[in-house]
């Protein structure tokens, strides 16, 4: 039970932080990019779901977040739909398209899941490039409008952080109540042996699916917010580049650590910012970055700083418990 | 709650570091949106070269009005989402006063949004005729409409009497934007496309499309792309023995596309900036003194051809030179001589903008050309 | 010209790019083979061959046999140093460490190149001309024959290699059970560095050999590294004939997609292809069903 007050406290922690947060900031540059740290975090949450407490790996993640997008995009811009109608549908559209899909991609395991969802994302992709008539093709889809509630537009950066940083406490707040439960510790045994999870009784090829699917349905919510927020989307977006992106969101992060998630998302979103003093050797540092992460820090930063920090106490600490 | 706190702080830190910044006093600063990584790379490279060079120039010469220009670069790497963000972080962070690119129509279409609300002037480098068509207020363009490249071979094929035609186009915003006036434009010259296929940027082999295009009525080729997607293309057309004629784009005036196609370009007809026959340009022609200048300039700083698309953004900068020249010092004041600008002699042609008119170019931006002996020569 | 005419050069064509697939994939098979490591900086070694033979031939302007010979070493000198330096290293192999690492390094070796050599596009003379080759009523060209003679090369020398030889016998082995190998006495170690360094090889042939054809940039090797995996799934990730099968098949369904049906989604073909042998027979056309030990 003490588990359950301090998972609360750190939450409303959060969110406190979250809502006081632009007051420190102002109206400034950095108020935009925590609007994009905020759809990132939605799409990294979702993708750790499945990643870090499935198991299953996802190279294709950045084609829900453009389905939801385009969806949400086509049906506003060009059929004048409402738009919160149009979110609705687009994260069924997404979730009944994960389920189809689902069943015989999670089948796969290990290498042969990865180029799975690779290919599938690349498939999403190339429609996005060349359905022209329908998104736009290759120079994108334009005329999005933006998210109302009644006269109260979503059009300024304030009001976009706002709106997108509810959408992820809410996504948060799902996840830690799914992770804390049943289904959640189902999660972990499937990622530690899905045959001997079976043996107990877990019905590890359904609940698979369902992750997937949910995993699948949140990433368009952001696809969604993400189109409004913009009024603008193209395919370069979604393509391979950004699902290695969100991947290497999550593996910064931490897999497995929810709060990990916001973290990956918030260094990738800014880690540009700060590249852009190396110019064009940013891409070196990034391909460096992946693989020193992967190599020395596994757990992610998340977890990675709690070790260091132990591990420079042990050191330190003079007398007979040091013998770890 | 460790890994809690930790979060926390590395956030809060790293969000932190992103925002640091320098105002100097006395340099009027401006931005530019590149593609200079990436996909679009051909186009935002030479954009950037071009508009450090001529911005190194201008402070060489003490400056705009006494003031040094100081130009923030940042890489998109042809992505909207970045755009976005570099163009927010220009205008709230940098506080420039104008934006020159993107690269790309898509990039551009994303970010005129930003340019509007927060009203800063933009001229994109883009050859998307959307851009400016409906014409926003603060929006300018300098590469010339794609559409006028297709006016000028469709105007060719009509004096040859050749009506039908087969068009291979690239699926990125360049050949897309391509395909759209190609389609566009073609009844209004009674031209009839008889086959219309396209190609992946990285694509290695259209024998394929090129099989089906000659099994079909057409009287001619047209390929709309930037290399090396239509250098594979002429090699491919020649393996087949496809005898019919071969018109490319303005995406490949450049020596490149002669390099990489090697025998196969010969006889290829395209339209072109002046900047590749400007050393066979009469004496007469308004804009062969800032031509053969932008060549010898680029060539002695980054010992490369100066091309076309690097002439976008060295027009893009100088036409801002001259506004604000002309009085502009705040963004909407640049903006209104920028409006005012007439019979500009620039790279890729003689700009006149006006109210309804933010593109400057009419279909003399191009000449068309003939690629004899591995090199251009004027097409009557 | 009528149909018939059309398909017979649709296919043509389409065995000629699908023997460049089948070259890349052999390449993945052989690392899978011994490591069961999918290598995704696989597409970026084919890269670098044609890049190396590029700089030998444009800028030291050596003559094109020595220059392939360098390419090659130079590439596998690359293949090997990233084996050493990243997969090596690495305790806790999980596929998906493996996984992001090898992006990580395709990222890696793509940004040096594109530093080093810069983005522009660049031609290599082909081999022997360029004079196409009638077969029957379609076209080939005379680079793409040395492209056939060096698949069918490969597939005869792995199979010499990995049937006959010890070193190839043990590279086998590790790939059935690394641990039962090292108990018999196999360097397992050496045998990983070996696939890198047979693979980078064969990819940078691969590389050299289709950059006549395609020219080549930093940038030519993702979507050819993807193609190349496409064709080893399809043939059972197997090191020979079974690739390249995979390779020559998915080479002319492209072909065929593209001129019968459609040139914009051609590439969405390759992975639709993908994702149904993984659906429907994830061991590949030609391979044999795997079992899992629990």
């Amino acid at each position: 039970m003490r588990n359950v007050n301090v998972e609360i406290i750190k939450f409303l922690v959060l969110t406190l932080l979250v809502l006081v947060l632009p007051v420190v900031v102002h109206e400034g540059y950095l108020l935009n990019v925590l609007v994009f740290v905020g759809i990132h975090s939605i799409l990294a949450l979702a993708l750790n779901l499945l990643l870090g407490y499935a198991g299953q790996i996802s190279l294709g993640h950045a084609g829900f977040f453009g389905l939801g997008a385009y969806i949400s995009g086509v049906l506003t811009a060009t059929y004048s739909f409402n738009p919160w109608l149009a979110m609705l549908i687009a994260a069924a559209v997404v979730t009944f398209i994960a389920f189809a899909v689902g069943f015989p991609i999670l089948k796969l395991k290990g290498h042969y899941l990865a180029m799975a969802t690779l290919g599938l994302g690349i498939i999403i992709y190339i429609v996005f490039n060349e359905a022209v008539d329908l998104t736009g093709g290759p120079s994108g889809l334009s005329g999005i409008p933006n998210l109302r509630i009644g006269a109260f537009t979503f059009d300024t950066d304030i009001r976009n952080y706002y709106l997108i940083w509810t959408f992820a406490l809410v996504a948060i707040g799902l996840s830690l109540n799914l992770v804390h439960s049943r289904i959640g510790r189902a999660l972990r045994a499937i990622h530690d042996s899905e045959v001997a999870a079976r043996v107990i009784g877990v019905n590890a090829r359904l609940l698979k699916v369902q992750i997937f699917a949910l995993s699948a349905a949140l990433s368009a919510v952001a696809g969604s917010l993400y189109a409004h927020t913009m009024t603008f989307v193209a395919p370069a977006s979604f393509g391979f580049n950004f699902s290695v992106e969100l991947v290497t969101m999550v593996i910064i992060g931490g897999l497995a650590s929810i709060y990990g998630s916001l973290l990956g998302a918030a260094l990738l979103t800014v880690l540009p910012e700060l590249l852009r003093a190396f110019q064009d050797y940013d891409i070196i540092v990034y391909g460096l970055l992946l693989i020193l992460m992967t190599m020395f820090l596994p757990g992610g930063l998340a977890k990675g700083f709690p070790q260091a920090a132990s591990y420079w106490r042990t050191k330190f600490r003079r007398g007979p418990s040091s013998d770890a | 709650m460790k890994r809690f706190l930790s979060a926390v702080c590395i956030t809060v830190a790293a969000v932190s570091c992103a925002s640091l910044s320098i105002a100097s006093p006395a340099t009027i600063k401006i931005g530019a949106l590149l593609s200079v990584t990436g996909p679009p790379s051909f186009l935002g490279e030479p954009e950037r070269n071009s508009a450090k060079m001529v911005v190194d120039e201008i402070n060489a010469k003490g400056g705009i009005k006494g003031k040094k220009l100081e130009l923030v670069v940042y890489d998109t790497t042809g992505d909207a989402t970045k755009a976005v963000q570099a163009a927010n972080r220009l205008i709230k962070e940098d506080k420039v006063v104008a934006i020159i690119g993107p690269s790309t129509t898509g990039e551009s279409m994303a970010v005129l949004p930003v340019a509007e609300k927060e009203q800063i002037p933009l001229i994109s480098c883009a050859a998307g005729s959307k851009i400016t068509d409906p014409v926003k207020r603060w929006v300018f363009k300098t590469a010339q409409n794609d559409g006028l490249a297709v006016a000028k071979i469709y105007e060719h094929l009509n004096r040859k009497k050749i009506s039908k035609v087969a068009i291979i186009t690239v699926s990125d915003g360049f050949g897309s934007s391509g395909r759209e006036q190609l389609k566009a434009n073609a009844a209004k010259f009674g031209i009839q496309i008889v086959e219309d296929s396209t190609y992946s940027p990285k694509d290695t082999d259209m024998t394929a499309q090129l099989t089906k295009i000659r099994a079909s009525q057409a009287q001619a080729i047209i390929c709309w792309g930037t290399n090396p997607g239509p250098a594979v293309i002429a090699k491919n057309v020649k393996q087949l023995g496809i005898k019919l004629p071969l018109f490319m784009s303005h995406g490949v005036s450049s020596k490149k596309f002669i390099e990489l196609a090697g025998d196969a370009a010969e006889g290829i007809i395209l339209p072109s900036g002046r900047v590749i026959v400007s050393d066979v340009l009469p004496s007469s022609d308004k804009q062969k003194k800032s031509l053969l200048a932008f060549v010898k300039d680029y060539k002695n700083h980054y010992k490369a051809e100066g091309d076309h698309f690097g002439g976008h953004a060295w027009d893009a900068v100088m036409l801002l030179k001259s506004a604000i020249e002309r009085g502009g010092e705040t963004p909407s004041q640049i903006r209104d001589q920028l409006e005012k600008t007439s019979n500009f002699a620039g790279i890729g042609g003689i700009f006149n903008y006006s109210t309804s008119d933010h593109s400057g170019l009419n279909k003399d931006a191009f000449v068309l050309v003939e690629i004899k002996n591995r090199d251009w020569a004027l097409v009557k | 010209m009528d149909l018939s005419d059309q398909i017979a050069q649709y296919i043509v064509s389409g065995l000629s790019t699908g023997a460049i697939y089948a070259l890349i994939g052999i390449g993945f098979a052989i690392i899978y083979n011994s490591t069961e490591i999918i290598n995704f900086a696989q597409g970026e070694l084919v890269m670098l061959g044609g890049m190396f033979a590029l700089f030998f031939i444009n800028f030291l302007h050596l003559p094109l046999p020595v220059a392939v010979l360098l390419a090659v070493a130079s590439t596998t000198a690359v293949g090997v140093l990233f084996e050493r330096l990243t997969i090596r290293p690495l305790k806790s192999a999980t596929p998906l460490s493996l996984i992001i690492i090898t992006i990580g390094g395709s990222i890696l070796i793509r940004g040096i190149a594109m530093l080093v050599w810069g983005k522009d596009t660049h031609a290599i003379p082909s081999f022997s001309g360029t004079d196409p080759i009638l077969i029957g009523t379609a076209t080939i060209l005379p680079q793409h024959l040395w492209i056939f003679a060096l698949t069918v090369l490969a597939i005869a020398m792995n199979k010499l290699f990995f049937n006959y030889t010890i070193t190839g016998k043990a590279m086998r082995a590790c790939a059935v059970n690394k641990r039962a190998a090292g108990l018999v006495g196999i360097d397992v170690r050496k045998m990983v560095l070996f696939s890198f360094a047979i693979s980078a090889s064969l990819g940078s042939l691969a590389g050299i050999i289709v950059a006549p054809l395609t020219m080549t940039s930093y940038d030519v090797g993702i979507m050819l590294g993807l193609k190349g995996f496409c064709a080893a799934i399809i043939g059972g990730l197997s090191a020979g004939v079974g690739t390249v099968l995979g390779g020559l098949l998915l080479g002319v369904l492209e072909s065929l997609g593209a001129g019968l049906i459609s040139s914009g989604y051609k590439d969405a073909i390759a992975f639709i292809i993908l994702l149904l042998i993984l659906f429907i027979r994830p061991q590949g056309l030609f391979g044999k069903a795997e079992t899992e030990r629990v």
